[in-house]
């Protein structure tokens, strides 16, 4: 049997800015690829605001593994701020992806957290998502870097789920700011 | 998946989504709950159902989880399909009320979300709620996965309701760990599910029968209450056979065939881990890593712990030579959890037995990961090697020293 | 009486009915508690109104009223409480003690 791949993310973010809501929503992405997932919060007594954690995994082959994600290959941080605060790189891979909602460069990031090795992605989320729909919750936005950052699907399946999951619940004004968001952010997220 | 099964929807939803989904699948006709994390959204979703007008519950709000039973038991001894669920001091505050549900044989079924009893306060997962009920005389069942919740839920009301049952049912899932997180699984479509539970017609009701009134929970003096209770026995033990015959059926329908326990791996297997709740899907992880390098390990996952099948659990463990069980949960003052001392009970009488040691882990929500899973086939597979004894306390895993 | 439950307390336990259920309902009748009783009442029928207030009051139902009169007391269920005696504003009944002259 090939070594089935099995990639685990953790979301870094404040109470309020959507991290659930994102590894929900990639969750249910993946199962629309027909791909195996878990999407799991760390709960705690969070408040709005307060520092909180969640995590996705993803595979082609069922999960059986319940523990939390002790070494996560990709880290995706919604808010620059708790760069300072939380150890964002606690337990990273080696060769993992770090991916930060910033308005600064990923080598401005690098020296700062003083990172040797792994790839940096920054893109500035809050302001695409004020942008494009008009709050600045960078959860979407985040996503369409996401992918382009990990290549784990074509854009346009994220797109088209979006449309799909949001034209449930919200105006066509707001899917297609999310949508606008998340194609934003893949063109415009830097690596290093 | 079995030829015979029926067409499933894949959904992505947490385990308390899918309890719920279940619930609105079989739409009881009273539901009387009271929130308690991380139970709640069981509830909170159950609640939007019957707004919604998608099911013809009756919905009981109450002022606590002691009312929210009560209520319960009334609807229940009236003839009604009751519903409820509740999670750690919830089912602390149920308790006088547990003993009389299932005295009374009213097939009341609970979605029992696990988390620590206090204290310290914690509203993470533990099993010790649950395990402290566990002489209650209700039927206890214990789900991996949201997929087994939402199974197993489906299952409780079929078991409960059952003629030569007639039991209330705990269906037990890990708090956050499965509650609340998204997990891929096959629901089943409504009408399979109503077809499934069927209708249910009471023994004995008022709603039915007002004619032929009967009186529930009478004083029973030492001269009848003896007899009573040799019944509850009776009653709880005879229902394994149900309890398998419904799982068949209910195989037949969804192509998930479930036991009283999984053998996972057991068949050559040196050294066994006995587990129950989520903890049995990274013990699989482990497993399957370390049969790899050649360790032969494997598990044996409890679904059923009430009725707690002792003479099957033996057999299956007749020929292992070390067993470790996994225990989230600690009987202080006694040799270990209670899935360990009752184990370890089960087999003192056979003729080819296992080394034994017991292992607590992941007490209010800690973290279990595979090491720890490691550290115990580590033990036992020493212990076959006649490098260790089996120790005879207890071991606390992940605790700080 | 439909259900027959002579000699219950040695029944085995496969005959109780499941979960300890009385399978009729009105069955305290069954039950005679007049023997409990140590003081008797008596009535006296010159002196009463008919108001029935004896009726209204009696705590197990124990005065037998019949076409709107009174008309005797059930003393299989009596337990000669004497809230009768007490209650009636004419004191038409009265207590005695069990056994002795009425």
């Amino acid at each position: 049997m090939a070594e089935v791949k099995l990639t685990e993310i953790r979301w870094h973010a404040r109470g309020g800015q959507g991290a659930v809501t994102a590894a929900k929503l990639l969750a249910e992405t993946a199962l629309s690829q027909g791909q195996y997932f878990q999407a799991f919060p760390e709960y705690g007594p969070e408040r709005m605001g307060a520092p909180i954690q969640a995590f996705t995994r993803i595979s082609s082959e069922p999960i059986h593994i319940r523990s939390s994600i002790a070494n996560p290959e990709i880290v995706v941080v919604l808010d620059p701020t708790l760069l300072k605060a939380v150890d964002v790189t606690s337990g990273m891979h080696a060769d993992g992806v770090l991916i930060v909602n910033t308005d600064d460069e990923p080598k401005a990031i690098r020296k700062a957290m003083g990172l040797k090795g792994r790839t940096i992605f920054t893109v500035n989320a809050t302001r695409i998502a004020q942008e494009t729909i008009g709050r600045p919750i960078p959860n979407t936005p985040m996503m369409g870097a996401l992918v382009k950052a990990t290549g784990m699907m074509p854009i346009g399946n994220l797109t088209d789920y979006v449309r799909k999951s949001f034209g449930k619940k919200f105006s066509e004004e707001i899917i297609e700011g999310n949508v606008r968001a998340v194609e934003r952010a893949y063109a415009e997220v830097k690596a290093e | 998946m079995a030829k015979t099964a029926t067409k499933q929807k894949i959904v992505a939803m947490t385990g308390n989504a899918g309890c719920a989904l279940a619930m609105k699948q079989i739409n009881p006709d009273v539901v009387a709950a009271y929130p308690i994390t991380p139970q709640t959204t069981i509830v909170e979703e159950f609640a939007n159902y019957v707004a919604n007008g998608v099911v013809d519950t009756e919905y009981i709000n109450v002022e606590s989880e002691h009312s929210a039973m009560s209520a319960c038991i009334g609807a229940s001894a009236a003839g009604a399909r009751v519903m409820t669920s509740t999670s750690s001091q919830g089912l602390a505050l149920m308790w006088e009320e547990l003993s009389i549900a299932s005295s009374l044989r009213l097939p009341i079924v609970m979605q029992t979300v696990n988390r620590a009893l206090s204290g310290p306060i914690n509203i993470h997962c533990d099993h010790s709620d649950s395990m402290g009920a566990r002489d209650m005389g209700w039927i206890h069942l214990f789900a991996e996965t949201a997929q087994e919740a939402y199974d197993n839920t489906i299952m409780a009301i079929k078991i409960a309701e059952h003629k030569d049952v007639r039991l209330p049912v705990m269906s037990m899932h890990d708090g956050f760990i499965t509650s609340h997180a998204i997990d891929r699984f096959e629901v089943l479509d409504d009408a399979d599910v109503k077809k499934f539970v069927g209708n249910y017609m009471p023994k004995h009701s008022l709603l039915y029968n007002p004619n032929e009134p009967v009186t529930f929970g009478p004083f029973a003096m030492p001269a009848f209450y003896y007899e009573q209770r040799k019944q509850l026995r009776v009653a709880i033990d005879g229902s394994k056979d149900i309890v398998m015959k419904v799982t068949d059926d209910f195989a037949k329908l969804s192509g998930r065939q479930y036991g009283l326990f999984e053998e996972y791996r057991l068949d050559d297997a040196d050294v066994a881990v006995v587990v129950l709740g989520s903890t049995a899907g990274t013990t699989r992880y482990v497993i399957d890593a370390m049969r790899a390098q050649g360790v032969k390990v494997g598990m044996l996952k409890l679904r059923v712990f009430r009725p707690f099948p002792a003479e099957e659990i033996a057999q299956a463990l007749s020929k292992i030579k070390a067993v470790g069980v996994m225990d989230r949960s600690d009987t202080v003052g006694t040799l270990g959890g209670p899935v360990y001392v009752e184990i370890k009970a089960a087999l003192y009488n056979s003729k080819q037995r296992p080394a034994m040691q017991g292992y607590v882990y992941g007490l209010g929500g800690r973290d279990t990961g595979p090491d720890q899973i490691e550290t115990v086939i580590g033990d036992l597979v020493k212990v076959v090697k006649g490098e260790q004894s089996p120790r005879e306390a207890v071991t606390l895993l992940g605790v700080k020293e | 009486m439909k259900w027959n439950i002579k000699d219950a307390e040695h029944w085995s336990w496969k005959k109780y009915p499941e979960g300890a259920l009385i399978l009729e309902g009105g069955n305290a009748a069954y039950y005679k508690t007049g023997g409990w009783r140590t003081d008797k009442p008596a009535w006296d029928e010159e002196k009463c109104t008919q108001c029935l207030i004896c009726w209204i009051s009696c705590p197990d139902s124990s005065i037998i009223v019949k076409d709107e009169k009174w008309d005797s007391f059930d003393y299989d269920h009596c337990k000669g409480c004497g809230i009768c005696a007490k209650v009636c504003p004419v004191d038409a009944i009265s207590m005695h003690p069990e056994g002795g002259e009425e």
